[in-house]
Parts: C-alpha cells; structure tokens; sequence
C-alpha cells in the first residue's frame, strides 16, 4: 500500500498540469484566436454597448417587443439582499423544476394563458409560451409563438402586421439539413431587427 | 412524436453502430500497450511520467495490487479536489470572488467528480470560481474516467488471460487512456464546441445593458474544455447549474446531438474491445445487442411520453402541439431531448438537457429504471463493461442451473466465490439506493429538503440516491440537497456504489485470470448469439428492475394515475 503513494502522488500532479492547467489553457489560446467571438460568448453590440449574447435569452415585458417564453430563474440564493424573482437571470441558470401534477406549476399556466388570451383571442395559446425553459434562459420561441404575438406588437410599434411578419420570417430559423432540431426564432435578434426597422 | 424524430434516433444508432469497431480497436492498441498514431509526440511524455513516479512499465499487478493502487489515488485525488474547493477564494481566477465551499458541500463534491457521479448540490455559477473548474472538476473528470476504463480493461484481462497471476498495471493504464484516448478526443471536441458557440475564456462575467435597460449579468468562463470531457467521459457534472440544457454548454441541436454521441462513444467501442481482447468480436457484439435492445426500449417510452403535452395544462387552453414542454429546451426538440436523456441515464454519464422532474411520470420513470438496472446500457466508460458482465456472469450460471452444468463464461468455469463476489456487487446498489431513501423520507433532515409532497416528492427523494449510488449524477432537480444530512449521505451512497462493485469485480478479474480455460464442447452455452442477448437482458430486468418496482408503484407510478385523475399537490 505505501509503495503506492509516490506513483499516486506523482500521477495527481501530472494529471492537474496537464488537464487541470495546460489543456484548458491552450484550449483558451487557441480558441481566442481562432474563433474569437464565440469563445468570448457571441456577445451582440449596439452603438458601442453590450445589449446582451446571441445565445442568452433576455427579459422583455413591454408591448414593443416580442416576449420570450417564462424563466425560473432567480437571484443568486447566496445573495439574501436579491430576493426578488430574477426572469433571464443569466448568472444564475435555473428550470422551473416543477413536476406533471404541481398545484403551482398548474397555478401559474392557468394565469398565463388567462393574460395571453386576452392579448389575443384570435390564436390557440402556443405550449412555448406558457411553460419555462429548461435553463431559464431559452432565447428561442416558436414560430407560432411569434405569431401569436405580431398583431399586439404591430400595433405597439405603428407598423403593419405584414411588416412584422415579414421579420419574424427573416429571422425564423429551420432545423440544420431539415433533420437536427426545431423551427424557431431568436427572440432577441428578432427584437433588435424590430428597433432597426422602427427607426 | 414524428417520422423526423424517429428519423434522428435511428441515424444515432447507425453512428453508434459505425464508431464501435474503429474505436474498440484504438482502446484495445491502449490495453495491449502497442504503439498508436500519436506514440511519436506522446512517448517521451509517457516515460516522463513514469520515470518520476518510479512505475516499471512492464511491471504489472495482481488484483489485490490493482485495487489498492486505485484507491490510493482516489484517496488523493479526493484530498487534492477537497483542498481546492475549500480554498478557492484565496487562490487566483478567481474574478467574481467566489467563496469557499462549506466542508460537507467539497467533501460531496469531491466524492462526487472522483466517483465519477457529477452530482452537483450547487450551481456551478453562483459557486465555483474558474480554477476550481479547471484544478479540481476538470482534472477529476479527466482520472475518474480513465480509471473506469482502466479497470474495465483490468477485468477483461482476467477472461483474457489464461493461468495469469496479473491483471495489468493500474499506472500504465490510467496514463495511457488518458494520454493517448481523452486528451486528443477533447482537444477537438473542444474546438468543435467553441465554434459552435460555446465560450471559453478566463475573463469575469459580463454585464450586458439589455434592450429594456436593464442589467443582465453574463456567466462566463472556460467552458467548453471542460464540456468535452464532462461528455466524453460520462462524467456529467455541468459548467452551469442548468447544465447541457444552458446555450452556451449546449448552444445547438448539432452539438446536443454530438454530446450525446460522445455519451455512448466510448461505453459502445469497449464492448468491441472486450471482443477483441477475448479472440471473438462476436462477444462484443452480443453484449452491444443486449444493451442496445434495452437503451430502445428506454428512448420509445420516453418519446412518446414526452411528445405529449400535460393534460392538466391543455385543459386550461394551452397548444398541446409542441409535447411537454416544461423544463425543456426549444431548440432541441422532444426527440432529442428524449434521446439525450435516455443516453445519459443509460450511461452513467447524468448531464440533462432538459430538466428531468418536469417530465410526465412515466417519461421521468424511464430515467429513473435507467439507473436502477445498474448503469450497464453502455453504461459509464469502463464501469457500464465491466457491470454488465457481471450480470453475465449470473446469466450464464443461471444457464447452468438450468441444464445442471457447471457454468461457464468464456472457457472459464464460474464457480462460488465469483458468484458471492457477483451477487455482494450487485445487491449492494439496491441497499443504498432504497435504504437511504427510506431514511430520508421518514427524517425531517430528508423531507425538509424536497420541493413537494406526495409522490413526485418521493420520486425526488428515490431518484438522488439511486442517482448516486449509480454514479448517474442527474437530478429530480427541485430538491435543495446542500445540506449536511443530504451531502453526507449521498457521499456515502456514491462511494459505496463505485467501490464495492469495482473491488468485487477486480477479484472475480484476479480469480478468472489465473483459472485455465476450458475448451468449448457440445454442451457450452453459446455466449456470442441471440440466446445468450435474450437471457442477459431478462436477468437484468428481473434482478435489476423488481427489486425496484414497489419503490417505484409508490412514486412515479402513483404519480401517473394521479395525473389521470387531475390531483396536484
């Protein structure tokens, strides 16, 4: 068993520089160079300011936008001074964690359909909308659940529902080689390409 | 469910299928110590190593050695991961300050990598600071796979080996899957990662001015080099608390589906590999039938579970087009998500890309027998081979029982101790698994620590021990398991799971390979064709899945009817 220490020893120090210290080192280099916006987080500029990543969903409540589906996310729990509820918390990734029969999950659908209904009766309420994402941070709708919302944006923005449709089709993407994944828009792009048209 | 869906869940299986061979014969140039494609840059670094750790490399080891050159490097991997964790905030990349964990939370963590669960009682996040990601998870990712693997190899030496007194070298071993097979994989997969988007960087979080003004802070860091292994080597424990469901550790459907590619990778090439090893590929192959027949049976049920919608939620007027979509990523998609996590749960790998208590009750009940059979659907790199076949070994004796012959696996006569020592592996899952919960659901130190009552509440409580003691590390993720009792006991739940099924397994590899083989007559049960594929699986279910079944009729069984019948809780 002693003999077994300096091996074990040995081998723990290795193994830190070379996969603790030197691969994940080199791996930052190279991915800096190579591929610099991703490696730093595909982060999005507009007039010199960060506004948010291409990857991360965001927040958006008023009518002028389009709104994400619901996120659980909340303030950092080791935080006691944020307890407010913290939507698209991107420091802090959380789902929902609610089961199939959870009275709060049930609750909380109930209320939200309620709003969404009356925001339009024309159009069933998409599943998109009204459950939360894994992460907390999905910053993919569906196609429906853009849809769904362009009458109530257009009439925000004083634009016409086809100019918004039109938007929402450029910036609705299709599942890689019509195989890997789902339809779905970028609600953020979508948002940033609504404030460009507006101006 | 769509035909697309079902068209990915079958091109998955044609790469699995496709990798196997090519793979298993790379892991068996590793296990016979030939030279590989990269011995010209990576010699000298081997015997570099060697020399300082004063290892002979053709000095090789009984089992009794094997396993305690095993343990004492766990014990120092635990000591080093333990002293990192508890010492990050005085120590650099550091940016965000984060500060020291509490003792039982790095002991849990640490057992936790070490054991190759990846059980995460924080968020990585709002927890770890950047070298304690890449100096205690990331280098503990890397050893606890490559151990797996190298007692795997260890045990097929002793059906491989004929009057041996020795099973290999556990040093040799361990740096040479490392060196030669994890580490050249990751580096390009890492790349493969960072151009789809995932960040890898050193630098602190970024406060980004959203639209609406206000401030969204961005968790970033050296994300992607340690996804890879987190995959690769079915570790699973996530750079974020969301894990592989976070955009930026999983930002698109090609990289979900290349993650779970990498889950089965290795798990699949070491069954080619043990054929090899043992002079008949066609043995690799049955073990991969068995296996794969059950990972089908899994991905069918929880796709077609998931696919549709909670009927709770449509009768309030929701779109059920889209299936259950709580919890759950969009661009995914139902058939990937349930694809991704019947894969992780049949590895022992436990990265979610969707979060798994969401699911309807018999979708998060295919997750839950997953790891209840035993982790052995490919199962964890190394460990998913060598629980298997221990489970052939109780499939060919109970052949045995049946025509009244001494059993035999592979020219090796089975005989008691191998079985006691089966049977002691084997049982001892289901004792931590069902006893710990037990405990937990009757103690306020238990109960106060899940997020609903009834039966989703005892499926939360069931599905962390058996998570642990499989070394899955998923998660009914609701439950707020940072606290002494559920770090302690879940620790000991993950040791006892890893431990006492590889030291039982290292001795039945020490007593198989010194035993002479038997030559193959009239009356051998043939291990390599489909009877051999049907008995392995139906002794898996009726050892693995009934002892489980009352814990299961009390929670996600219950659960299922309660759902029928509109009750919440």
């Amino acid at each position: 068993m002693v003999s077994h220490f300096r091996p074990a020893f040995v081998m723990i120090v290795v193994m830190t520089i070379i996969t603790g210290i030197a691969y994940p080192l080199a791996m930052t280099g190279i991915a800096g160079a190579i591929f610099p916006d991703q490696a730093a987080g595909s982060l999005i500029s507009r007039g010199g300011k960060t506004v948010g990543s291409s990857l991360i969903g965001q927040n958006f409540t008023t009518p002028n936008y389009f709104h994400p589906r619901p996120s659980a996310t909340t303030a950092d729990p080791a935080d006691a001074s944020k307890t407010v509820p913290a939507p698209y918390n991107a420091a802090n990734s959380s789902g929902s964690n609610l089961g199939p029969t959870s009275k709060a999950l049930v609750d909380r659908v109930r209320d939200d359909v309620a709003k969404l209904r009356a925001e339009n009766p024309n159009l069933p309420v998409p599943g998109d909308l009204v459950t939360s994402s894994a992460s907390g941070l999905d910053p993919h709708i569906s196609p429906q659940a853009a849809a769904f919302q362009i009458p109530q944006v257009a009439k925000a923005r004083h634009l016409s529902e086809d100019a918004v449709a039109a938007l929402v089709s450029a910036n609705t993407e299709a599942p890689l080689l019509g195989l890997l994944g789902e339809n779905r828009v970028n609600v953020l792009m979508l948002n940033l390409a609504l404030d460009a048209a507006s101006k | 469910m769509t035909f697309i869906g079902w068209v990915q869940i079958a091109l998955f299986c044609a790469v699995i299928i496709a990798i196997t061979r090519p793979l298993g014969g790379y892991l068996t140039a590793l296990a016979s110590g030939t030279r590989t494609f990269l011995s010209p840059v990576l010699g000298p670094v081997e015997r570099g190593i060697y020399a300082m750790a004063g290892i002979r490399a053709d000095a090789e080891q009984g089992w009794v050695g094997y396993a305690s050159a095993m343990l004492v490097f766990k014990l120092l991997c635990f000591l080093a991961a333990y002293a990192m964790l508890r010492l990050q905030a005085g120590l650099p990349l550091n940016p965000m300050g984060q500060s020291a964990l509490t003792p039982d939370l790095a002991y849990n963590t640490a057992v936790s990598f070490l054991t190759n669960t990846n059980w995460q009682s924080y968020g990585g996040e709002s927890t770890m600071s950047n070298a304690s990601q890449m100096v205690a998870l990331t280098v503990q990712n890397f050893v606890s796979a490559a151990a797996g693997i190298a007692i795997a190899m260890a045990f097929v030496r002793g059906f491989a080996r004929r009057s041996a007194a020795t099973i290999g070298n556990f040093w040799v071993d361990l740096t040479r899957i490392t060196l030669y097979g994890l580490l050249p994989i990751c580096i390009v997969f890492t790349l493969f990662l960072v151009w789809q988007g995932v960040p890898q960087t050193l630098g602190a979080y970024v406060d980004a001015t959203t639209l609406e003004g206000a401030t969204q802070s961005i968790a970033l860091g050296p994300v992607a080099s340690q996804e890879a292994i987190k995959m690769l080597g079915t570790n699973g424990g996530g750079f974020f608390n969301a894990n592989s469901a976070h955009p930026f550790e999983n930002p698109t459907a090609l990289v979900d589906y290349l993650q779970i590619i990498s889950i089965f990778a290795l798990g699949a090439a070491l069954t080619n590999m043990f054929g090899r090893m043992v002079g008949n590929e066609r043995q690799g192959w049955a073990i991969f039938a068995a296996m794969g027949v059950l990972f089908l049976a899994g991905v069918s049920v929880l796709y077609w579970s998931e696919a549709h919608a909670n009927p709770l939620l449509t009768a309030l007027g929701m779109d059920g087009s889209l299936g259950n979509m709580e919890g759950k990523e969009l661009r995914f998609g139902i058939a990937q998500t349930a694809l991704f996590s019947t894969v992780t749960t049949d590895a022992s790998c436990g990265a979610v890309n969707a979060m798994i208590e969401s699911f309807l009750p018999l979708g998060g009940m295919v997750p839950m027998i997953n790891i209840m059979l035993g982790e052995i659907i490919f199962g964890g790199v190394g460990s998913g081979l060598y629980g298997f076949l221990l489970f052939a070994i109780v499939a060919v004796f109970v052949a045995g029982l049946m025509v009244g012959r001494t059993p035999e696996y592979l020219g090796k006569k089975i005989e008691a101790r191998e079985i006691k020592m089966t049977m002691l592996a084997i049982l001892c899952l289901p004792l931590v698994m069902l006893g710990f919960t037990a405990i937990a659901v009757v103690v306020d130190a238990g109960t106060s620590a899940l997020s609903t009552s009834g039966p989703h509440g005892f499926s939360e409580a069931l599905y962390a021990y058996v998570s642990a003691a499989g070394n899955n590390g998923s998660a009914f993720a609701g439950i707020s398991a940072n606290t002494p009792f559920w770090n302690t006991t879940l620790g000991i739940g993950m040791m006892v799971g890893r431990f006492f099924v590889i030291i039982p397994a290292l001795a039945i590899a020490g007593a198989m390979a010194r035993k002479k083989t038997v030559p193959a007559s009239a009356g051998t049960f043939p291990t390599d064709g489909p009877m051999f594929v049907a008995l392995a699986v139906g002794v898996i279910l009726i050892v693995g899945g009934l002892t489980f079944f009352p814990a299961l009729a009390l929670g996600p069984i219950v659960e299922h009817f309660a759902l029928a019948a509109g009750t919440v809780y």
